[in-house]
């Protein structure tokens, strides 16, 4: 099958076989990241901006490589280098450098549905790298190829997602991704971070407690928790935080033999999770970031219009 | 100039009329009303069969943005749009730049409205200083130079001491408070409705109780003090219970909606669209079905618009940036009619909530068609269809979440003072 979208920007706006097609994709492309010299022509002459509004280390580094290893050309902007200190509104900066005739703008944004707004004012492909507390589809989709790595397969996985997942894009990337292709997503957080109706955003079960939503799952998945987020309303402190909904070695024991833990970085150590759990056997972390370089390759190949990687 | 409206079915809640009959105008002043009435000489006449004959509507909450916005809206352009819409008389919010709060602002206003505007202008002047939620306003010299009401809209007065004090201060004057009534704290950072939609658009959430609890304690601020408060924009469930039973204990509290309460959900905000964001947000299905049966019982007494136009400058850029409000003035009719479509309001009940019920709370001694009462009239063709068209809306700004809609009804002429200012032959 071909992929007929020409923005990626919300797993929700992707069906299962177009999911499975990406995956799939960067099951191949993962083969590059390995030879000795980690370069194809697939996309050669095509130019790629990195647009971010917000900071991210992991993210950025990983599409730019994606990139690169596709041949492209890419040049990164971030706001403190950009217009955007001088008052340009998104959309005149976006025009801007359209006119420099780029051929993917891949875009983190602060605000939700960023992307969907400039849809309508760009003729280039657009790349979401995570917008407000809407959706971070590549993480999602290098999540879920981490997940198949391990079981081999995307449906019937009880996946626990911890933490706080009102303000988590991860977690509604995930809960599409896992819901379409067949697994069920457990959540827990303190009632503060639970949003309303998250539930109907697919097959998802709403759990009060940490141990009810780990309690025999395939994966742990944490979310980062940040103060500054947080803000002085949604719980007490870090301390009681990390005591409910922490993830240590003790409870880990709770969830399946051999269940994966998974987290998208960047981590506090000693708050979500604990160091042990960190470095353990059964923390998928790195393969994580590791698969993320495979699967935005895909991403890119598939906004290009597919052919031929040599 | 005289004006003799004929054969329309002349719907008047103040006088128990629903029949087809004449109406007569001299010198700006109502006539008669009745049937087969004779053309005196130097009459225009209006042939009015089909349509519907009516007090001149009244809209009690509008945006005008004049002075010092007028790149939005202007007095002339707003009530040009408000006379497309049917409507004769105005109550315009003082979030002007620089505030309604003093004599000057509420005379400029008056003045130009009365030089240049199309339909009668009656200033709201601010509840405090500035706007600035400290100091009470001068309301007595705003009452005496033509305010007709009191409001901080946009800006709920917080300090419940404040807003007591306000509402002793303004029935001592006798002049209506108008209460935004959000609990700010609780409105946060929200943009939206807080539920499902805001869930899965990663939107933050504006939650239901913020307009509840801001509700209850105005209520239960006018029942210490025995003042009348009013209550603008209301737009969830809790709202209409906690007024009807305000009501029903005899607490002196009004209310209005707007028609984006009863027409539109949340739903409407999927896409991001910016044209669905206002404050209050659009809720749900069953505060939109709360907000028809408020209408229906009389809990709520009247549809105003909060007409609120934003510049495209100002809409068009990303969901979190762009200002809250709608234009509302030339799709209220419309909308209202299909309430009545639906079976939710009779056509006087309309009438009562668009005309009669803003005369009566503010004491426009307007909103009838009595003998001797100001000529303000509006003639409704029911079957009048149109398309909500950036082009077609008189108003400066097009921001509106009905564009591309078809709409069925509107006005036919609207007169003013006697004059024909919408809909000429």
């Amino acid at each position: 099958m071909s992929f007929r979208h020409k923005h990626i920007i919300a797993l929700r706006d992707l069906n299962k076989e177009e999911i499975e097609l990406l995956i799939s994709t960067a099951e191949s492309m993962r083969e590059i990241n390995e030879r000795d010299i980690k370069k194809v022509p697939t996309l050669r002459g095509k130019t790629i901006i990195n647009l971010f509004y917000e900071s991210s280390t992991r993210t950025r580094t990983s599409f730019e490589l994606a990139a690169k290893r596709l041949s492209a050309d890419t040049i990164n902007i971030s706001p403190s280098t950009s217009s955007a200190t001088k008052g340009e509104t998104l959309a005149d900066t976006a025009l801007n450098l359209l006119a420099m005739k780029p051929d993917i703008i891949i875009m983190r944004h602060a605000v939700s549905g960023s992307h969907y707004f400039l849809a309508n004012k760009v003729s280039c492909s657009l790349i979401n790298a995570g917008d407000g507390a809407h959706e971070h589809p590549s993480q999602g989709l290098l999540d879920m190829l981490t997940m198949k790595d391990r079981f081999g397969r995307l449906d019937g996985l009880k996946v626990a997602i911890v933490g706080d997942i009102t303000h988590s894009r991860v977690a509604r990337s995930n809960i599409q991704g896992l819901t379409k292709l067949g697994s069920s997503v457990f959540v827990a957080g303190p009632p503060t971070m639970v949003p309303p109706g998250v539930e109907r955003l697919g097959n998802v079960t709403v759990c009060t407690t940490m141990k009810e939503a780990i309690q025999d799952a395939d994966v742990v998945m944490m979310l980062r928790i940040q103060q500054e987020r947080q803000g002085k309303t949604l719980m007490p402190n870090t301390r009681e935080y990390s005591r409910y909904f922490g993830l240590n070695p003790v409870n880990l024991k709770l969830a399946k033999p051999g269940a994966m833990v998974m987290h998208p970085g960047p981590i506090n150590r000693g708050v979500e999770m604990s160091s042990y759990v960190v470095d353990g056997d059964q923390s998928h972390i790195l393969r994580q970031v590791e698969n993320g370089v495979a699967v935005r390759m895909a991403m890119l190949y598939h906004v290009s219009g597919g052919g031929s990687v040599e | 100039m005289n004006l003799l409206i004929k054969g329309g079915r002349v719907i008047d809640p103040t006088q128990q009329f629903d029949e087809v009959q004449d109406v007569l105008v001299e010198d700006g002043i109502i006539k008669q009303v009745g049937k087969n009435l004779a053309a005196p000489a130097n009459t225009e006449t209006i042939d009015a069969a089909g349509c519907y004959v009516t007090p001149g509507l009244i809209d009690m909450h509008v945006h005008l943005r004049d002075p010092g916005l007028e790149y939005k809206e202007d007095i002339v352009s707003g009530t040009l749009a408000a006379v497309a819409g049917g409507f004769t008389s105005v109550c315009c919010m003082p979030n002007t730049k620089p505030v309604i709060d003093n004599k000057a602002v509420a005379s400029y206003i008056i003045n130009k409205a009365k030089t240049e505007g199309f339909c009668n202008v009656f200033p709201v002047g601010t509840i405090t200083q500035g706007m600035g939620g400290e100091r009470l306003s001068e309301m007595g010299e705003l009452k005496e130079t033509g305010c007709v009401a009191v409001s901080d809209d946009g800006k709920p007065v917080r300090n419940a001491e404040l807003m007591r004090r306000a509402l002793q201060y303004a029935k001592g004057i006798g002049i209506m408070v108008i209460s935004h009534a959000e609990d700010l704290d609780l409105v946060g950072e929200g943009t939206m409705n807080e539920g499902f939609t805001s869930t899965e658009l990663g939107l933050k959430g504006i939650p239901r109780i913020a307009e509840d609890i801001a509700t209850a304690r105005e209520v239960m601020l006018a029942e210490y003090t025995g003042a009348p408060v009013h209550i603008a924009h209301v737009s969830t469930k809790g709202s209409v219970r906690i007024i009807r039973e305000a009501k029903a204990r005899g607490v002196a509290v009004t209310c209005e909606s707007a028609p984006h309460y009863f027409t539109l959900t949340d739903d409407a905000v999927r896409g991001y669209n910016t044209n669905a964001k206002m404050n209050p947000p659009l809720r749900e299905a069953d505060d939109v079905a709360a907000i028809k049966e408020g209408l229906r019982d009389g809990t709520i007494d009247c549809i105003a618009t909060d007409h609120a136009p934003h510049h495209l400058d100002e809409k068009d850029v990303e969901f979190n940036e762009a200002m809250n409000g709608i234009v509302g003035l030339e799709t209220s009719l419309p909308l209202a009619l299909r309430l009545v479509a639906e079976g939710v309001l009779t056509l006087p009940q309309m009438v009562e909530r668009m005309a009669v019920n803003p005369a009566l709370i503010l004491g426009l001694g307007r909103g009838t068609l009595k003998a001797g009462a100001p000529a303000d009239i509006t003639v409704i063709d029911p079957d009048k269809q149109w398309t909500v068209t950036p082009e077609g809306l008189r108003s400066k700004s097009k921001n509106s979440p009905f564009l591309g809609q078809t709409m069925k009804g509107g006005a036919r002429f609207t007169i003013v003072g006697g004059r024909v200012v919408f809909g000429k032959q």
